[in-house]
This record gives C-alpha cells, sequence and structure tokens, in this order.
C-alpha cells in the first residue's frame, strides 16, 4: 500500500517536471499575475507594500486553481484512473496521493517563489517570511479543496472555468486567515501565531474533507 | 432507464403534490397579504431607523430562507447518498434556484437599506458578505448541474459539493466574522442587530411564515416540473427505440 | 402608508428588487412546469408510455 501510494505521487512528479506538465507554467501565471496588479494600481511602493501579502495571496490562490482541472481529467482520459480505482489502495488514500503530488508540484514552489515576488511588491524583509510561511502551510488546503472540485468535474468536456467557480467561494477562510497571518507580521494588534495556527487547522481539516470527497466524488462518477 | 419501481414513488408524489399544492399557495398568498398589511399600516416606523424598517420585513425572511433552502439541500444531498431515496436529487435541484433567488433578495433588499441607513449601497458587513459568499456557493451548485448531463450522476456529484458546502459554511461565517472584527472596530450595527418591537415582531413571524410556506410551494412545483422532464425523456427514449424497431420490421417486408 | 419619509425611493427600490427576482421566479417555474406537462401530455396521447411487448 505504500508502495502504491509512493508511486502514484512519483509518478504525478515525474509528469509535473516534463515539459508543459503544468508544474512550472503554475508559476510562471504566478509571477504574471503579481506584475499586473502594479499596472493595475499604479507603482506607488507605499500603497504595494501595503495590499503586497494580499497580492501575493491572490496570486498563489488562482495559480492553484486554474490548472486544478486537469488533476484527475487526465488519469481519466488515458485510463489509469480506472487502475488507480481498481488498485488494493483505498482511493481516499490515492487521492492523497495526487494532493500531496499536486501540492508539491504548485503550492510548494509558489510559497519558495512568493519572497522572491514580494521584492517586486516592496514588501518588507520580516513580512517575506511569514508570507513564505502561511503559503507554505495555506497551499495545502487549496490543493485539496480543489481537488475535490476537480473530482466533481471529471468527465466534463469543457470543465476549465468550472472547478474554479466552485472551488473559490469554500477557499474564503483561507484566504482571510493566511492574508491576516501575513499581515499581522508587519505590525498590528493581533499576535502572528492566532491567525497562524488557525490557518494550520484549516489546511489540516481541509486535507481530511477534500480526500473524503474526492474519493466519494471519484467513485460515483464511474 | 428508470425502471417502474423508481416511478412507483415519484407517481405517488406527483399526486400527492399535486393536491397540496393549491393550499400551499392559496395559505402563502393570505399570510403574505396579511403579513405586508400589517407591515405597513398597522406597525409604526422604527425611532431610529424611521420608515426604512419596512425593508426588514422582506429582508429577514429572505436571509432565513436563504440559509433554511441551504440546509433543505444538505438533507436532500444526505438522502441522495445515505438513503439513496429516489425524489431526493430531484428535491436537491429544484432547491437550489429558490434558495440562490432569496439570498439575491436578501443582497438587493440589503443593499437599498444600507444606503439611506449607512450612506452605502454596499459595506462589507459579516452578514452581508457571509450572504454574498452563499450565493456564490448557490451559482456554484447550479452551474455542476447545469455541465453534468447525466441526471442521476449530477445528482451524486452536486450532493457531495452540497454537503462540503455544508461543512463550509460555519467556518465561512467564523472566518468572515474574524475578518470583519480586523478591518471594522466599530460595526455600523449593534453585535446582536437591533432589538424588534413587539409592535413589528408580529408581521415578521407572519411574513416569514408565508414567505415559507411560499418558497416550499415553489419547490414543490419546481420538483414536480423536474420528474415530468425526467419522465418525458424517458418517454422520448422508448418512443424512438420503438420507431427503430417498426423501421427495422418495415425493411425486409 | 401615508409617507414613507424621506428615503421612500429606497423603500420601494428593495419592494420592486424584491418582487422582480421572486416574480421571474416564480414565472420560471410556472412556465418550465406548464411546459414539461404539456410535452408529457403530448408524448402519452401518442402512446409512448404503453408498455410494449416485444422486448427491448
Amino acid at each position: 500500500m505504500t508502495r502504491a501510494f509512493i508511486a502514484i505521487v512519483g509518478r504525478d512528479l515525474a509528469l509535473a517536471a516534463r515539459a508543459g506538465g503544468g508544474g512550472e507554467l503554475a508559476l510562471v501565471f504566478f509571477l504574471t499575475l503579481v506584475v499586473l496588479v502594479p499596472f493595475a494600481l499604479g507603482p506607488d511602493l507605499a500603497l504595494l507594500a501595503r495590499i503586497g501579502p494580499a497580492i501575493l495571496w491572490l496570486g498563489a490562490l488562482l495559480a492553484t486553481l486554474i490548472g486544478l482541472d486537469r488533476l484527475f481529467q487526465s488519469d481519466e482520459e488515458d485510463g489509469s484512473l480506472d487502475l488507480i480505482r481498481a488498485s488494493a489502495l483505498p482511493l481516499e488514500l490515492a487521492v492523497l496521493a495526487k494532493g500531496l503530488a499536486h501540492w508539491l508540484a504548485t503550492g510548494l514552489p509558489l510559497a519558495l517563489a512568493a519572497p522572491m515576488l514580494g521584492l517586486l511588491v516592496a514588501l518588507p524583509i520580516e513580512a517575506m517570511a511569514s508570507v513564505a510561511a502561511t503559503l507554505l502551510v495555506g497551499t495545502p488546503a487549496l490543493s485539496f479543496i480543489g481537488a475535490a472540485g476537480a473530482a466533481l468535474t471529471v468527465g466534463i468536456r469543457r470543465g476549465g472555468l468550472i472547478v474554479p467557480v466552485l472551488v473559490a467561494p469554500l477557499t474564503v477562510p483561507v484566504l482571510i486567515f493566511g492574508v491576516s497571518a501575513s499581515n499581522s507580521a508587519l505590525g498590528g494588534a493581533i499576535p502572528f501565531l492566532t491567525p497562524f495556527l488557525i490557518l494550520c487547522a484549516l489546511s489540516l481539516a481541509a486535507i481530511v474533507v477534500g480526500a473524503f470527497a474526492a474519493a466519494a466524488a471519484l467513485r460515483q462518477a464511474e | 432507464m428508470p425502471s417502474l419501481t423508481d416511478l412507483a414513488n415519484p407517481t405517488r408524489f406527483m399526486r400527492l403534490s399535486a393536491a397540496l399544492l393549491p393550499w400551499m399557495a392559496g395559505a402563502a398568498t393570505i399570510l403574505l397579504a396579511i403579513g405586508f398589511y400589517l407591515a405597513w399600516f398597522v406597525a409604526p416606523a422604527d425611532y431610529q431607523q424611521g420608515e426604512t424598517i419596512r425593508i426588514m420585513f422582506v429582508h429577514v425572511p429572505a436571509a432565513w430562507l436563504a440559509l433554511m433552502l441551504y440546509t433543505m439541500m444538505a438533507v436532500s444531498a444526505l438522502g441522495t447518498l445515505v438513503w439513496r431515496h429516489p425524489l431526493a436529487d430531484v428535491a436537491q435541484k429544484a432547491a437550489a434556484p429558490i434558495g440562490a433567488a432569496f439570498s439575491l433578495i436578501c443582497l438587493l433588499t440589503g443593499a437599498f437599506w444600507g444606503k439611506p441607513m449607512w450612506g452605502t449601497y454596499w459595506v462589507w458587513d459579516a452578514r452581508l458578505t457571509s450572504v454574498l459568499v452563499l450565493l456564490l456557493i448557490y451559482l456554484g451548485i447550479i452551474a455542476l448541474w447545469r455541465a453534468l448531463d447525466d441526471s442521476g450522476r449530477a445528482g451524486r456529484a452536486v450532493a457531495i459539493l452540497t454537503l462540503v458546502g455544508f461543512v463550509n459554511v460555519p467556518i465561512i461565517k467564523f472566518s468572515v466574522d474574524w475578518w470583519n472584527t480586523l478591518h471594522q472596530p466599530a460595526s455600523v450595527f449593534r453585535a446582536d442587530g437591533p432589538t424588534i418591537h413587539p409592535a413589528m415582531l408580529w408581521p415578521l413571524l407572519i411574513l416569514a411564515l408565508g414567505f415559507t410556506l411560499l418558497a416550499l410551494a415553489l419547490h414543490l412545483a419546481a420538483m414536480r416540473a423536474e420528474i415530468m422532464r425526467r419522465r418525458v425523456r424517458t418517454l422520448t427514449i422508448l418512443e424512438a427505440e420503438r420507431h427503430d424497431r417498426l423501421a427495422m420490421q418495415g425493411l425486409p417486408a | 402608508m401615508s409617507g414613507l419619509g424621506p428615503h421612500a425611493a429606497f423603500i420601494l427600490a428593495s419592494y420592486g428588487a424584491a418582487a422582480l427576482v421572486l416574480g421571474s421566479l416564480i414565472v420560471a417555474i410556472l412556465r418550465d412546469h406548464r411546459a414539461q406537462a404539456r410535452a408529457l401530455a403530448a408524448l402519452e396521447q401518442r402512446g409512448a408510455g404503453r408498455r410494449d411487448r416485444s422486448g427491448a
């Protein structure tokens, strides 16, 4: 069972690393989004620094959600989803493996790149660490809530936009606590740890709920 | 293709609902008429909010119904997934547009109430924002219904989405409250909402009951339409198959 | 309704908006109901509801 789990993670990572696999595309999309914001708002560095954590979080959220419809769709198309369903590995764990691989290929690079992009929006050094930390613990929630949405829409031909539409409202709490924890590092009444720990709790809950919901959705989509 | 046993239960439902529907619609009309009479001609104007308090009589029942219809959908989702009741996904599908409509009414009346009271049409007040997110969830559910062709599969997929949303709604409420106190320390409203004068409470309760009956009547009608739509689909397929067969038999002769 | 005070327009607008949304919902549902009932009646009149014995 452990071997099957590791095999799924390894396969998805290998697919993501390949050209056109979507891993680095999310990063480029993230960069593009962050670059677009100053063009819309104007190059006022004080303003950008104030809303910097929000920009980075929104960028990461969108970059995660945009490619999510492919998470199970490609497996459905080439038939590997049927193999995963038929294997001895419980579907919940298979979803966990897929979600983990998605996070390793998307969420983790986004979190690591965030400090660099923070330079573009004049984020102070101490806020960069906190933004990266919140993204690190918050993006798993996005991957797994998104996995549930992706599993629900498996088999829809033009499913590209529907996954973000389904998933975005459910990510409101993650966004609120992610940005609020990042901002609290910039100073403010609340200590960093309060929203940060709630964010961790949200992430853990999202992993469990997302894995079960996605597995249920994949079962009924047969 | 549904078998006859599948149709048996909906058939009984169709008969029952046809008998019930006029009574519910009538009772809703009477209650709404009484409620609006009391709300407009008997209830006094609020000493703080003046005549704008009349908006509350629509706003509050709409908010209550937006939540109630979502709860009904979550129960129907359990009915689909756990008890496999043949009517559960019909009930769920019929409830989504009605719930979305009532959350939209809640938001619109809130905006028109907010302009004279708060000075803007929209404030990111915790309760209004939560209803807005609820509307987005409703719209997502409707979008998923429309995206999936097979009604059986769509029913189960939407049921899962509804339950995930149901788990999420209290979390969203909690996080929006947190976010709101963070950004708006001095709220325009008292946290527990305006206290209600008893002369306003009665019309409000009557109207809430009337709107609830109206929503339930609409729900029944929408369920009936959905059941008939599925039967039409089945019969069309059956008819096409029979034509096919007749054509095949006819050819050699 | 004697005098709605200074905010009459907002009160009327909110009632109007609510009536509009609710009205279109009611019309849409009734229309759907009628259309499906008519389609079903037409099909049944053509005899599509009969179960044929030849087996499918």
